[in-house]
């Protein structure tokens, strides 16, 4: 798979991700899909809503009274190192699409001080195959290196061609 | 009713293209078999291996999201809008996020760990890590031993053991942490001993204990990951839901014979054990491997790979096991990889959880103590008075009811195998106007079986009490004990 973007989206990805640092970013990819080619239009920014309420914080302290624990946890699995993209903002991104002709293509998001290669978890938590994965390392702030993975199949990501077009 | 459903992009190919399908349909669910009738590609990519949704597709009608309304059975009107809806998430696996700047290597160290430092996925930064980690072992036996060794020598800071065994000469076939000079010693000295050996700079702490549901989260407490080394179900059990409870890993390893298993139970991110397993097999069903038996080199394979998911976990480098279940065949010499799925009504770790703190382990496995009968001291001689008949000349049947491999090391004159399995269909060769005495290893499958025969209206049968083993304590120490 390959996908098509120019230095603008490359651009705005980058400083989407310098600004949430050091917690990730994440936002669709609009665009078609055309003879098995992802043409990126437009990267729109998506709200990080990962929050207490999807990560199980309260069994975690009903069961254990110690206060310090739900600190850690928050502190070990935040925004810092998670995303979530709710249904209703999918809704509103491809209702805003369709109005344009577009379609979502696929997601991007960042990953803060961390290579830019998916987790296990982005694999368990990723859609549909022929979808773009785009991956943006910030590093200390900056970033760094995007890269972009697709799913062949539901088993794994592999790497795909990024190319990117001046205008 | 006539109603469109809204096809994502990434699935327009599988319906020519088309951003939107027409149906007939009076439910969601009929909506649904329609559009997959009409389409049948699609089906794979709506619907998992096990025909439910997957996990991250929700469907809407108009506003609505059908879980809130009637699910698959939510009623549909003339015009309305169906879409199919992805929820997303990501992002990094990282179990600890080490201030890397709170520990530091001295020389030593650095010379120790030089292999380690010039690899770019460890590097200062990832030693650094290895040594603020916290890791508690649970069991210092088969698995337990190659896995806090290795652990030792790759840095970890913090090693805990928890174990109340003492070292038996059983064990010296595959618990390597343990000598021939320390039979007879708690493991934990053992243990400790050796890994000051290995590795000076690694904090010890031993607990010895079991691993009980009073204990269990307050001894897991302090550590980033825990590392399961048992071979019984309530241990397991008990060890995973305290993982679940307190938000950590539980890196997992099983073996018996030729075959093992290893995975990473990590609810935050993917399945735990009772995903895999909602109930535990009925009590006996599977056997430990002091009943079975184990390749003493075995659990050094899968010991190891415990070691190298904790190290992965620390160092947040690689595939984890998560989600994945490894099996290992030694007779084959084949690796085979099962994907496990999280269960989303997991007592435990599903949506909407039921167990909420430590039950009693032992009832929910239906463990019964030691599986030992008490059949009555009328049915019931001891290793002496089994003696003094054979000098008198008495007519008996001795049984032993072992397996043919238990018979080939040992054996009680005049005894007659009938292995435990085989007895009820070759019941028929005892004849109950005969006194008949049984036994095995120790006294427990024996007691087994006579009250089995007592049940078949055997009246002159009894127990050898304490076995073969005790037959070599009490009466002939030339027979090997195993």
């Amino acid at each position: 798979m390959t996908i098509r973007l120019n230095k603008e989206h490359v651009e705005e990805m980058k400083r989407h991700g310098e600004r949430t640092y050091p917690n990730e970013c994440c936002g669709f990819l609009l665009g078609i899909q055309q003879n098995g080619v992802n043409i990126l239009r437009e990267a729109m920014p998506a709200e990080n809503e990962w929050k207490e309420k999807i990560n199980r914080v309260e069994t975690i302290d009903e069961a254990l009274p110690a206060a310090s624990r739900q600190e850690e946890v928050m502190k070990r699995e935040s925004q810092k190192n998670r995303y979530w993209i709710t249904p209703e903002q999918y809704r509103r991104a491809d209702q805003y699409a369709r109005d344009r002709g577009l379609g979502i293509i696929g997601y991007y998001h960042s990953h803060p001080d961390h290579p830019a290669e998916p987790s296990g978890y982005d694999l368990d938590h990723s859609c549909w195959p022929g979808e773009s994965y785009i991956i943006v390392s910030i590093e200390q702030g900056r970033a760094a290196r995007l890269n972009s993975f697709t799913k062949p199949d539901y088993e794994s990501f592999v790497q795909e061609e990024v190319i990117v077009e001046n205008t | 009713m006539a109603v469109s459903i809204l096809i994502p992009t990434a699935l327009r190919t599988f319906t020519g293209g088309g951003d939107a399908v027409r149906v007939e349909a009076t439910t969601v669910g009929d909506a649904l078999d329609a559009l997959v009738e009409k389409h049948p590609s699609l089906k794979k990519h709506l619907y998992n291996e096990e025909g439910q949704l997957r996990h991250f597709v929700n469907i809407y009608v108009n506003d609505e999201d059908i879980r809130y309304i009637n699910k698959t059975a939510t009623e549909l009107k003339e015009g309305d809008t169906l879409s199919i809806v992805p929820s997303i998430a990501g992002g990094l696996t990282n179990i600890k996020e080490v201030a890397a700047g709170e520990v530091e290597l001295d020389r030593d160290e650095i010379l120790r760990y030089s292999r380690h430092l010039i690899m770019p996925e460890v590097a200062l930064e990832g030693q650094k890590k290895l040594k603020a980690a916290k890791v508690l072992c649970i069991g210092a036996g088969g698995l337990g031993s190659p896995l806090a060794l290795y652990l030792a020598a790759a840095g970890i800071g913090r090693i805990g053991i928890v174990d109340f065994d003492v070292v038996d000469f059983t064990n010296l076939q595959r618990q390597i942490i343990h000598s021939t000079a320390n039979v007879g010693r708690p493991k934990l000295d053992s243990a400790r001993e050796r890994i000051a050996e290995i590795n000076p700079h690694v904090r010890v702490d031993t607990y010895e204990t079991a691993l009980r549901s009073d204990n269990a989260l307050r001894l897991f407490e302090p550590y980033d990951i825990i590392v399961d080394g048992t071979d019984n179900f309530p241990t397991r059990y008990l060890v995973n839901d305290a993982c679940v409870l307190l938000g950590k890993p539980n890196v997992y390893g099983s073996i018996f014979r030729f075959e093992g298993q290893a995975t990473v139970f990590y609810a935050k991110e993917g399945p735990c054990y009772r995903c895999l397993y909602p109930e535990p097999p009925p009590p006996g069903l599977v056997p430990s491997c002091a009943e079975g038996g184990v390749l003493g080199v075995l659990p050094g394979v899968i010991g190891v790979i415990q070691a190298i998911e904790t190290v992965k976990l620390i160092l947040g480098k690689g595939d984890s096991l998560i989600g994945r279940l490894m099996l290992f065949d030694a007779l084959k010499m084949k690796f085979r990889e099962l994907k496990l799925r999280k269960n989303p009504e997991c007592p435990i770790c599903g949506e909407n959880p039921t167990v909420k703190e430590l039950i009693d382990y032992e009832e929910f496995c239906g463990v019964t103590h030691t599986g030992e009968v008490s059949v009555g001291a009328d049915f019931e001689i001891t290793p002496a008075e089994l003696k003094a008949k054979m000098d008198r000349g008495d007519e008996f049947v001795l049984v032993d009811v072992r397996e043919p491999e238990e018979f080939a090391i040992c054996r009680i004159p005049s005894s007659r195998l009938i292995p435990k399995a085989t007895v009820p269909e070759r019941l028929h060769e005892l004849s109950s106007a005969d006194e008949i005495i049984v036994h095995c290893r120790s006294g427990v499958r024996s007691g087994q079986i006579v009250e089995f025969m007592k049940q078949a209206g055997y009246r002159k049968v009894k127990n050898l009490v304490g076995g073969i083993l005790r037959w070599s304590d009490d009466v002939d120490p030339t027979v090997p004990k195993y």
